[in-house]
């Protein structure tokens, strides 16, 4: 089972968030197919958050396939949700990231600025693609 | 579409001062709504219009269709209301205060309120006198739950609570609407609050709805434009400005727009979308001008 946090100044709003933090259990395998997502009333009572906002997010995670709701059983990743990235992929991965911030923090960046220089390395990255 | 709450062209007069003015706008059943407006925008006078602890002066308000001066029990039987300050007999116990619910109700589920008072960490033989905020609150909401009302009518439910209580309270609100699908009316200044709570949204001004409906709805439909001053009859003649603040060359303005609008960005003129907080505060701030111009 997952728990949901959420992001009051990201501006992002409250069901696109749910929404993702499915898509990333699910892309990294931390939710497969047959799990079980929080009740509707699970989130709210612990977010103070609207149900129909619990509800919007699971609507639209259905219509993408990634999860399919049993009336009085719950809501369920489906076997149709895309593959997770395999470890064996994503792991090596992770771990070079840890040592490129350990040489940016040894360099004096704090956390703000390593996001901020990741972000612009990403927006480089992806835009030489579209130019 | 069933409406939980219907208010009908009400006016109320306190003396020379006109608290509301042909207010009119409709919540449907089952939504969780934030009623804001700035202090003396009639508010408190409207949620005691609709539970019959005033008289309008003309017009009505209907509750799940009956009016509160036609059938006040009728009324009073659906609807658990919470005023403001939260007023508890402070010498009594919790479990007094769960009695006299009991007793001045027709429909009283006892196990149900004791629990809630339960869940929220309150032991029943505690004075009311003796109550944090926090608590005086879970309890007062407890009772008016106690008789599992279809409409609930919160006035300044977070007013006076730290953060945590706060956060306790409305924990503990959501968890019902969302087991029991009562309707919720709740008034607050706290916008971040109501973002993350309410799905509906009304807007008093002046004495009068300025605006009401589905949060998203409304929050889509409202647009920030910038641009050059030479745009400004552009943008008076595909949009309602709610809100402008104007520099000598350049124009930002909130407006409403009803249907598409092909901006002629690119000019300088740029678009962008709202949140609730500008919006909100966009209304009231049309709301106060118009009362000092008026």
């Amino acid at each position: 089972m997952i728990a949901f946090r959420l992001d009051e100044r990201s501006g992002v709003p409250t069901y696109l968030q749910l929404i993702e933090q499915v898509r990333s259990a699910v892309r990294y395998g931390i939710l497969r197919p047959g799990d079980q997502l929080p009740t509707a009333r699970d989130v709210v009572g612990r977010l103070a958050i609207n149900p129909n906002t619990v509800l919007k997010a699971y609507r639209e995670l259905e219509r993408e396939g990634v999860v399919r709701s049993f009336p009085g059983r719950g809501t369920f990743v489906t076997q149709e949700a895309p593959r997770p990235i395999a470890r064996s992929i994503h792991e090596p991965l992770r771990r070079s990231l840890r040592r490129w911030i350990a040489d940016a923090r040894h360099a004096g960046l704090d956390r703000q600025a390593i996001a901020d220089l990741l972000g612009l390395a990403l927006r480089d990255a992806f835009e030489e693609e579209i130019a | 579409m069933s409406l939980a709450l219907e208010a009908v062209n009400v006016s109320k007069r306190f003396g020379r001062v006109l608290a509301l003015n042909d207010c009119s706008f409709a919540v449907p059943a089952g939504r969780i709504v934030g009623l804001v407006g700035p202090n003396g925008a009639g508010k408190t006078t409207l949620l005691h219009i609709a539970v019959g602890l005033a008289e309008p002066t003309s017009g009505r308000v209907h509750v799940f269709g009956i009016s509160a001066r036609e059938d006040v029990l009728g009324v009073l039987s659906r609807v658990g209301f919470v005023a403001q300050e939260r007023p508890l007999y402070r010498g009594f116990t919790v479990a007094d205060m769960l009695e006299l619910g009991r007793r001045l109700n027709a429909r009283w589920d006892f196990a149900y309120a004791r629990q809630r008072v339960a869940n929220a960490g309150v032991a029943l033989d505690r004075k009311i006198g003796s109550l944090s905020g926090g608590e005086r609150a879970q309890v007062a909401l407890s009772l008016a739950l106690g008789k599992r009302p279809e409409l609930l009518l919160l006035d300044e439910p977070l007013g006076g609570l730290d953060p945590l209580a706060r956060r306790s309270f409305l924990q503990e609100l959501m968890s019902t609407a969302a087991e029991s699908g009562v309707t919720v009316i709740l008034t607050s200044h706290e916008i971040a609050a109501i973002e993350r709570t309410c799905d509906y949204l009304v807007i008093l001004g002046r004495g009068r709805a300025e605006l009401a409906g589905d949060i998203d709805t409304v929050v889509g439909s409202h647009v920030a434009v910038t641009a050059p001053s030479r745009y400004e009859e552009f943008i008076r003649t595909h949009s309602a400005i709610v809100d402008t603040e104007r520099t000598e060359r350049q124009i930002s303005a909130l407006v409403r727009v009803s249907q598409a609008v092909d901006w002629p960005t690119g000019n300088g003129l740029q678009v962008r979308p709202v949140n609730l907080e500008e919006l909100v505060l966009a209304y009231l701030r049309r709301a106060r001008l118009e009362r000092t111009t008026k």
